[in-house]
This record gives C-alpha cells, sequence and structure tokens, in this order.
C-alpha cells in the first residue's frame, strides 16, 4: 500500500484524540411549511465512535436524509429552526459560522448523495471535481491533484482512470458515476462520511459493489461512515451498529448483531419483513408495512407507530415512549412499551464484511 | 465534428440559396420605379427605356437573378445605380462600424447582466433581486428611439458630455473620438440586451442552484462565489448564449433606428437610404450580406452550444 | 433539421424564467389587475376617441404653441398649437391597432401551422419548419422597411406587413408549446378513443397551449408597437398629420430644447403600456405555468 504512506504524509490522521467522533444530543429540526411546522428530525441523540459504521433505516419520510444533512449542517438555512447540540470533533456544528463549516466539509466530513445521474455537474469534467476540494483543503497543485484524482479512480474501481478524468459525467454509466462520487468524498480522507442512500438508485448487483468499495476504503483509512438506507438487507452486513428512525426519532438503536437478535420494536420487525431478500424467490411478495407513515405537522399521540402497530395497547395511543436501554443489554435502545420477545430474526449477518 | 461542420455547411448554402431569392424578388416585385429616382418624374420613356437597358432591368426577371447571383459568386456585387458606388464599398466601410457598435454594447452588456443576475440570484427575492428585476422590467418597456432622444436631450444638448447627431467620426481617422461618439449608441443598445439577459440568466440560475450537484459542491466546502462561477454560471447559459444569437442577429443591419438618428453611416442606414431611393442592387446585395453574417453568427452559436454543454452532440 | 438546438428553439423571454416562488392558486396580486385596467382604458379611450368629447387633434391654434400643460390642455400643446392630450388618445389608436392587429394575423395563420406542424408531425412538419428556418434567417426588419416604403404607409398594410413577417416567428413558439403536450397521455388516449384530428387539436391542445400563446401575444404586441414606433422614425409609418405615438415623439425632436412635454407625454404613454404589456404577459406565464406542472 504505498498510497496509504503517501496519504498518512498530507492527512495526518489524529485518531488520538479521545471521546466519540461525533456527538449528537437531542437534535431538533424543524421546517416551516404552509401547513404548519413540520419536525423532519425531533429529539435524535446518538454518538458515533471513530472507525464505527452506523446504519439509519426507516421508511420514506422518516427524516433520515434530513437528519444527516443536519449533521453536516448543510440544509438551506431559510424557513429552517433548529435546536439541541451536534458536536463534530469537538466543533458545534449548529453554532459553526459558514467559514467554519466549509473548512470541515469536503475535508473532515463529507457526503455521498442518493442520486449519481444529479449529483455530478454535467458540464465539468470529472477530474475537476474530484480535484477541487484536494486543491482547496489540502494545497495540492494541479499535477499533484490530478495524480490523486487518478489514484483515487483507480481505488474506487474505475478501469482506464487517466481517460476517465476527462470525461464528462454523461459519458459514464451510473455505478461508475457513484464511484466516482465516493472518490470526490474520500478525497481528503475525512473523518466521517455520509452516505445518503448511496445505492437506492442503482441495480442490486452494482449495489454490492458500490458498498464494497466504501467498506474497503474506510477500513483503510480508518474513517466512520454514517450509511443511510430504507433497505435493512443492505445495512444488516456492513453496519456495527443500526439505528431505526420513524417520524424524525429514533426508535430502536442498538449493534448490529444484537438488533437482529433481539429486536424489540415491532416497526423495526414489520421494517424487516418488508425487505427484500436476495435468497428469496423474486415471486414471493414484499409485506409492506399496513396504513401510512405519519403526518410529521401532526404527529398522532402517543408513540407515532401506534396507528399501525398490531400490538398497540391504551398506554401506546396517549403516552410516548421513551427510548430506553433494554434491561440486559445497555447498548440496546427503544423506544416501545411493549416490545417484543427477543427471537432471532434471520437475516444472515456475515462477520467481517462491516469496517473494524 | 467534420459532419457536424459539413451537415451544417449543407443546410447554410441551402438557405443563403433561399434568401438570395427573397431578396431578390421581394425587390423586384414591388412597386416603384429607380428610373424616377435617377432622372426624376418628369423624363420621356425613351430616356428611361434607355435607362433600363442599359441597368439591365428589362430582361426576364430569372435572367436578371442569374447575372446578379453569378457575379455575386464572383465576388461582385455590383454598383449603386443611384451613387455609382460599389456595393463592396459601402458594405466594407459600412459593416465595420455595425461591428464596432455590436461588440461595444454586447460587452457592456454581458459586463452588467451577469454580475447582476448572479448577485440576484443568490437571493431571490431579496432586495437586490426585486430591485433589479423590477428596473429590468421598466428597460424593458423603454423602445431605444426614445432612451436615445433622452439620452440626447440630457448628455448631449444639457450636459455636454457625449457629441449629438451627426458628430461621427470614422475610426481610422480619429479613434478616441470615435468611440467617445459611439458610446451614446453603444449604451442605448446595451439597454435591451441587457435586461434579457439579466432575465433569462437569472432565472436559470435560480434553476440550476436548486440542482443536485450545488448541494454536492456545497459538500465540498467550496465558496459560493466559487460554486456560482464555476459550477452554476456555465449550465446556466444556454438560453443566455441563445438570446444573444438573437440580439446579436437582430444588430446587423438592424440598428438603423439607432444609426439613423445618430446620422452614423453603418449598414442599417445605408441600407435604408438605398431602399428609399429604390436602389435595387444595393438592397438586394446588402441583404444578401447580412444574410450570410446572421447565418454565420448562428453558426457560431450552434458551435458554441456544444461547447458550453457538452452533453449536446455534434452530431 | 437536427437535433441541436439553435438560437431560433429558445426564444428569450418565452422559453426560460418560471421563478421557484410559484404560486398555488390564480393569485396573480393586484399589481396585475391595476395594470390590466391601465390596458383596458387604454383601449378603450382608442376605440371611443371620438365620442370621449376631445379636441380636435390635427386642428392647430396659432397663439398657442409649444404650450406646457394647462387646464384647458391637460398634457399642453405641439409646434402647431394642437392638443397633445387629444393626439395621445388618437395616436394610441394607431399604435393598437399595429400592435394588435399584427399579432393577430401572426397568431392565426403562425399559430394554427405551429399545432398542426407539432401534432402531426413527419413531413408537414419537416416543411413548414424549415420554411420557417429560412424566413427566420432573412433580416426580417428590412423585409418591413422595403415592403412598407414601396407598398405604402397605410395603417393596414403596415398591420399586414408585420403581421405577415412574424408568422415564423410565431410558428416556432407554438410549435414548442404544442410539442411538448402532443405526446402526453392525455392526448394519446383521445387518439385512441378516435377523436378526429380536429377535435383533439382544439379540444385537448389548444386549451393547454393557450397560456403560453396568450403571454407570447401580448410580449409580441408590445414588441410591435416598438417596431411601428421605429418605422415612424424613418417617416414609414401613418403620414401626418394623423398622430400616432412613434410620429409624435418623432416630430418632437426638433423641439425638443424649447418643448421637452412634447416628447414626454407620448412617451410615456407608450412606455406604460409596454410596461403593462410586458407585465401582464410574464405574470400570466409565471402563474399559469405552475397550473399546468400540477396536472
Ligand atoms: N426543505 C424541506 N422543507 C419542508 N419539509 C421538508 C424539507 N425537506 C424534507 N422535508 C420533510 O421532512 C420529512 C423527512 O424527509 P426526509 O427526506 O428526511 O425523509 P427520508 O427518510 O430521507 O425519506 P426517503 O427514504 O424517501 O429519502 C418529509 O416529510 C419531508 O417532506
Ligand atoms: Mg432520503
Amino acid at each position: 500500500m504505498t498510497m496509504a504512506s503517501e496519504r498518512s504524509e498530507n492527512f495526518p490522521i489524529h485518531d488520538e484524540n479521545p471521546g466519540p467522533l461525533l456527538k449528537v444530543r437531542d437534535l431538533r429540526t424543524t421546517f416551516t411549511t404552509p401547513r404548519g411546522k413540520l419536525n423532519a428530525v425531533d429529539g435524535v441523540s446518538f454518538d458515533l465512535a471513530r472507525g464505527e459504521t452506523l446504519g439509519i433505516v426507516g421508511e420514506s419520510g422518516s427524516g433520515k436524509t434530513v437528519l444527516s444533512r443536519s449533521i453536516m449542517s448543510l440544509l438551506p438555512r431559510s424557513g429552517l429552526e433548529q435546536s439541541g447540540s451536534i458536536e463534530f470533533e469537538g466543533i458545534e456544528m449548529l453554532s459553526a459560522t459558514p467559514d467554519v463549516l466549509r473548512t470541515l466539509w469536503g475535508a473532515k466530513i463529507s457526503m455521498v448523495f442518493q442520486d449519481p445521474m444529479t449529483s455530478l455537474n454535467p458540464v465539468v469534467r470529472i477530474g475537476r471535481q474530484i480535484t477541487e476540494s484536494l486543491r482547496l483543503h489540502t494545497g495540492m497543485d494541479k499535477t499533484e491533484a490530478n495524480a490523486m484524482a487518478v489514484s483515487l479512480l483507480t481505488q474506487v474501481g474505475i478501469p482506464s482512470p487517466e481517460q476517465r478524468v476527462r470525461n464528462y459525467p454523461h459519458q459514464l454509466s451510473g455505478g461508475m458515476r457513484q464511484r466516482v462520487m465516493i472518490a470526490i468524498a474520500l478525497a481528503c480522507s475525512p473523518r466521517l462520511v455520509l452516505a445518503d442512500e448511496p445505492t437506492t438508485s442503482l441495480d442490486v448487483t452494482v449495489q454490492a459493489q458500490i458498498l464494497d468499495v466504501l467498506a474497503k476504503l474506510q477500513e483503510e483509512r480508518h474513517m466512520s461512515v454514517i450509511l443511510v438506507s430504507h433497505d435493512l438487507g443492505v445495512v444488516a452486513t456492513r453496519t456495527d451498529r443500526i439505528a431505526v428512525m420513524y417520524g424524525g426519532r429514533i426508535v430502536e438503536i442498538a449493534p448490529t448483531d444484537r438488533l437482529f437478535r433481539a429486536m424489540a420494536m415491532p416497526y423495526t420487525k414489520a421494517l424487516v419483513a418488508s425487505t427484500p431478500r436476495l435468497s428469496q424467490p423474486s415471486h414471493v411478495r414484499l409485506t409492506a408495512i399496513e396504513g401510512r407513515p405519519p403526518d410529521l405537522v401532526h404527529l398522532p399521540k402517543g408513540c407515532a407507530f401506534s396507528p399501525r402497530c398490531s400490538y398497540a395497547t391504551d398506554k401506546c395511543h396517549s403516552e410516548v415512549p421513551p427510548l430506553t436501554a433494554s434491561r440486559d443489554n445497555a447498548s440496546h435502545l427503544f423506544a416501545c412499551w411493549n416490545p417484543l420477545p427477543s427471537t432471532p430474526v434471520a437475516i444472515t449477518t456475515t462477520p467481517g464484511s462491516s469496517a473494524s | 465534428m467534420t459532419r457536424f461542420v459539413l451537415r451544417r455547411l449543407i443546410a447554410l448554402i441551402a438557405i443563403l440559396f433561399c434568401i438570395s431569392v427573397g431578396a431578390f424578388f421581394l425587390i423586384h416585385l414591388l412597386p416603384g420605379d429607380p428610373t424616377v429616382t435617377i432622372l426624376g418624374p418628369n423624363d420621356t420613356p425613351e430616356n428611361r427605356n434607355a435607362l433600363l437597358k442599359e441597368l439591365g432591368l428589362n430582361l426576364p426577371l430569372w435572367q436578371q437573378y442569374l447575372t446578379w447571383i453569378w457575379n455575386v459568386l464572383q465576388g461582385n456585387l455590383g454598383q449603386s445605380f443611384i451613387t455609382h458606388q460599389s456595393v463592396s464599398k459601402i458594405i466594407s466601410s459600412a459593416f465595420p462600424i455595425d461591428l464596432e457598435l455590436i461588440i461595444l454594447s454586447q460587452i457592456m452588456a454581458l459586463g452588467f447582466s451577469i454580475p447582476l443576475a448572479i448577485a440576484s440570484a443568490r437571493r431571490p427575492n431579496g432586495l437586490l433581486d426585486r430591485a433589479s428585476t423590477t428596473t429590468s422590467f421598466g428597460m424593458l418597456a423603454i423602445p431605444p428611439f426614445i432612451l436615445i432622444v433622452v439620452l440626447v436631450l440630457l448628455f448631449s444638448i444639457h450636459l455636454h458630455i457625449f457629441p449629438g447627431p451627426g458628430s461621427y467620426v470614422p475610426f481610422q481617422q480619429d479613434p478616441i473620438s470615435n468611440l467617445h461618439t459611439m458610446i451614446l449608441p453603444a449604451i442605448v443598445l446595451m439597454v435591451g440586451s441587457t435586461t434579457i439577459y439579466f432575465r433569462l440568466l437569472r432565472a436559470d440560475l435560480i434553476a440550476t442552484l436548486q440542482q443536485d450537484f450545488i448541494t454536492v459542491a456545497r459538500s465540498k466546502g467550496l465558496s459560493d462565489r466559487y460554486i456560482m462561477w464555476r459550477h452554476a454560471l456555465r449550465p446556466s447559459s444556454l438560453s443566455l448564449l441563445a438570446s444573444a444569437g438573437l440580439n446579436i442577429s437582430g444588430l446587423v443591419a438592424g440598428a438603423f433606428v439607432v444609426e439613423y438618428l445618430l446620422a452614423i453611416p453603418g449598414l442599417g442606414f445605408e441600407l435604408v437610404n438605398s431602399i428609399q431611393q429604390v436602389d435595387y442592387l444595393s438592397v438586394q446585395s446588402i441583404t444578401l450580406f447580412v444574410a450570410v453574417v446572421i447565418v454565420l453568427i448562428n453558426f457560431i452559436i450552434d458551435f458554441l452550444f456544444t461547447v458550453v454543454d457538452p452533453r449536446i452532440a455534434r452530431e | 433539421m437536427s437535433n441541436i438546438p439553435t438560437a431560433a428553439d429558445s426564444i428569450p423571454a418565452l422559453t426560460g424564467s418560471s421563478d421557484i416562488a410559484k404560486k398555488k392558486r390564480f393569485d396573480v396580486g393586484l399589481v396585475f389587475w391595476i395594470f390590466t385596467l391601465w390596458i383596458a382604458i387604454t383601449v378603450l379611450a382608442a376605440i371611443f376617441a371620438s365620442l370621449l368629447g376631445l379636441q380636435d387633434p390635427n386642428q392647430g391654434n396659432y397663439d398657442i404653441l409649444n404650450q406646457g400643460p394647462t387646464t384647458a390642455h391637460w398634457f399642453g400643446t405641439d409646434d402647431l398649437g394642437r392638443d397633445i392630450f387629444s393626439r395621445v388618445i388618437y395616436g394610441a389608436r394607431v399604435s393598437l391597432t399595429v400592435g394588435f392587429g399584427a399579432l393577430t394575423i401572426g397568431m392565426i395563420i403562425g399559430g394554427t401551422l405551429g399545432m398542426i406542424a407539432a401534432y402531426r408531425r413527419g413531413p408537414v412538419d419537416i416543411i413548414v419548419s424549415s420554411a420557417s428556418y429560412v424566413m427566420l434567417a432573412f433580416p426580417a426588419l428590412v423585409a418591413v422597411i422595403a415592403i412598407v416604403a414601396f407598398w405604402g404607409h397605410e395603417i393596414w398594410k403596415i398591420t399586414i406587413i408585420i403581421g405577415v413577417a412574424s408568422i415564423p416567428l410565431v410558428f416556432r413558439v407554438v410549435r414548442a408549446a404544442t410539442l411538448s403536450y402532443a405526446t402526453r397521455d392525455f392526448v394519446t388516449a383521445a387518439k385512441s378513443q378516435g377523436a378526429t384530428d380536429w377535435r383533439i387539436i382544439t379540444k385537448e391542445l389548444f386549451p393547454n397551449v393557450l397560456p403560453a400563446i396568450i403571454s407570447f401575444y401580448l410580449i409580441g404586441v408590445a414588441s410591435v408597437i416598438i417596431l411601428e414606433g421605429a418605422l415612424a422614425f424613418l417617416g414609414l409609418s401613418v403620414q401626418p398629420p394623423t398622430a400616432s405615438w412613434g410620429n409624435m415623439i418623432s416630430e418632437s425632436r426638433t423641439y425638443l430644447s424649447q418643448n421637452p412635454w412634447l416628447v414626454l407625454f407620448p412617451s410615456l404613454a407608450m412606455v406604460f403600456f409596454l410596461v403593462a404589456l410586458n407585465l401582464i404577459g410574464d405574470i400570466l406565464r409565471s402563474t399559469l405555468d405552475v397550473q399546468e406542472s400540477q396536472l
């Protein structure tokens, strides 16, 4: 790994700092909409350790994207209210000035977006889109940055990278473009990568390749990754921990293997049941979760999932369950009045394929 | 690339042929008699016929057309019936004036509209945006002839900053005075272009800034300024480019009102003169020349499209 | 021709600009209604000018040359002692007739061709489109000036000439607007139910392209009014003593320093009217565009 030695010269890794890389406390993100205040993220707290991979899953509209953009402080400021705290490497993101944020973005914390077809600028060559953050954050000159771009493209598995840097995005396939997006996100060896459904718009075989590339590079560089998906199957094999979101809240969070052994929330179970599996014949119908996701402007009373939950009791309909630790495992938290009995669920977690 | 040029060239030639036919017959089928202009209304029919013969106007129309086009293809645009000046000479002295006006006015227009559109698009509905959008509406509604009357009244008659009508000095003779006289007409021509460019670019920039790739660029930590100029401007400039093409084409011989009012002997000025004097050859040759220039401008704009947006195939 | 967008395919001020601040209903605001009212007043005053009890616009009075505004002559008098207020209103007749008349001609011919070409495609489209390209490459202003100079300056001739000259541009705009609908589901559905071409064009396509057409119509009328003014400056519009906004402004040039009122009032009348047309056209487009995208 000659690259690794080169890189560590350019990007000294300060993992010696103690404590978690990211500390989120009671984060609330509220949009002002014509219908009223919309609580897209509603009191989320968690820590992320260095080198850890956290999966965030949840139905469409559960607030995953808003959460990850909030962590990055990348949301448009107009009509936005935020409270709580996001501490990244000791910097409070919510009160950071744009200038401070710009020194973090791309350098320390970066993002892989959902749709590679619209995430690359169609009129700028691939090479420049990779090198511009390198030149900005690391002070490399043009030749160094270009060489780095070629090596990054090699690392994400793009053949003949010397030619590709001169290409425009429309000359690349969707899978290749997402590889480029990963190269862009990892260019400056950030400490944290937020991958917001990085593979949703790609076909299944390509999905696995892309996630493998991401996992490989994460391990090499000892980065933390937040992997967002609405597909539990995607995150099951590639994360250390999983947070399940519903209605803007984290309703269950646990180490990955623990979650699948002893999931407590009926919602998590329903999510698992609605996850397509490669092993399943394709004609088997997925059980979609019954009912509609909650209206975030007018959340139902009590547990937000209660209207759709077959285990719901009166208490569920009237009182919001707090996020509390499981009796037998302090790292397993859930917000449910009637947790499921611990029965392992059949999603195979291949040990070792997740980073660190 | 070669195929792109080749196909365009063939289309170009076809269009130019049609225009030459159009220009020729348009002029000749219209009522009006050049002999009246040349000999005056009271000359004898014999003299008239002799003149018609001399000018070749007694031949059948198709023969006249062929003679004309044959000469044009050999680079001979003919002579004015009235002044006996060669049309090539008229064009070669008048066209540079149009060119100068176009270059001056377009540089000013782009120089104003691009930064203004960028500043406005940054905060849509902000103070600057609303002020400039409203102003641009007002400007759009001021016809060039009113503008010129007002500007002459203000700058020439009252303030004596710019020379008034009729003070044109050729560039070769005195570049400084020439530029001095050309600023006022260039400003008049600039105003119309600026408002249109501003409005188009602002709207397209606002749309582009909503795109995912702009969020990606922000997430790299790039500055707003860099994002605007490097990422947003180029994909937003297609309408601007198209309209610049239309504007510039329109200004070739189309600046006649300004030229006429300020007595600047540009192509439009010459053309209006020739039309009023029923000077067949000058009108049809100048028209053909203008058409060639317009077609060339469109050709260049089409090419620029493929440069600005690599997705537009050069097929 | 080819799939390369040419300058003529994206006519500025028509294809561009749809703002992000989109409104939901036909909520156009006070400004819209004020300017609509202004247009209505101008149009009605022009039509019923002879019933308004105005002074004769062409009757001079040598006792009151070049006067500023007075109670007897609200806008003052010109170099022949004629009442400017009355001339501005009568002048509106010319500008408005040419403006609305020419665009109506252009719309009827160019608009119909545009819809047919976009709906039928094939050879019809190719022929008409190619013809429009050729006509657009022809310096239209030159043609207009030449024909007006040779044929005559009567108001109806000017109207017809400008109207015909506007056909290729109208054609391209309407064709482009129709094309975006001609392949939509509801058109295909109507076709499969055996609707006749005529029915589809009039009942399905026309109502949908109407917003684009109306806003182009208004902005087009504004440009033609400017063109008529330019012709007046070359002495190629209606001949004196008949008033038009253009020739009033043009004549006033000679007396600019003695009597600035002369240029002020016809210019204001013209500019206000043009602002109103442009503004209404723009508001209609951005408002109606949204409804279309909500379909
Ligand atoms: N800028 C915004 N203004 C108002 N509401 C917003 C905005 N962005 C997101 N929302 C709302 O916030 C809620 C959460 O959206 P978010 O995009 O985070 O969901 P998600 O979990 O990422 O869903 P998906 O799986 O579809 O990506 C949604 O109800 C959405 O409508
Ligand atoms: Mg999302």
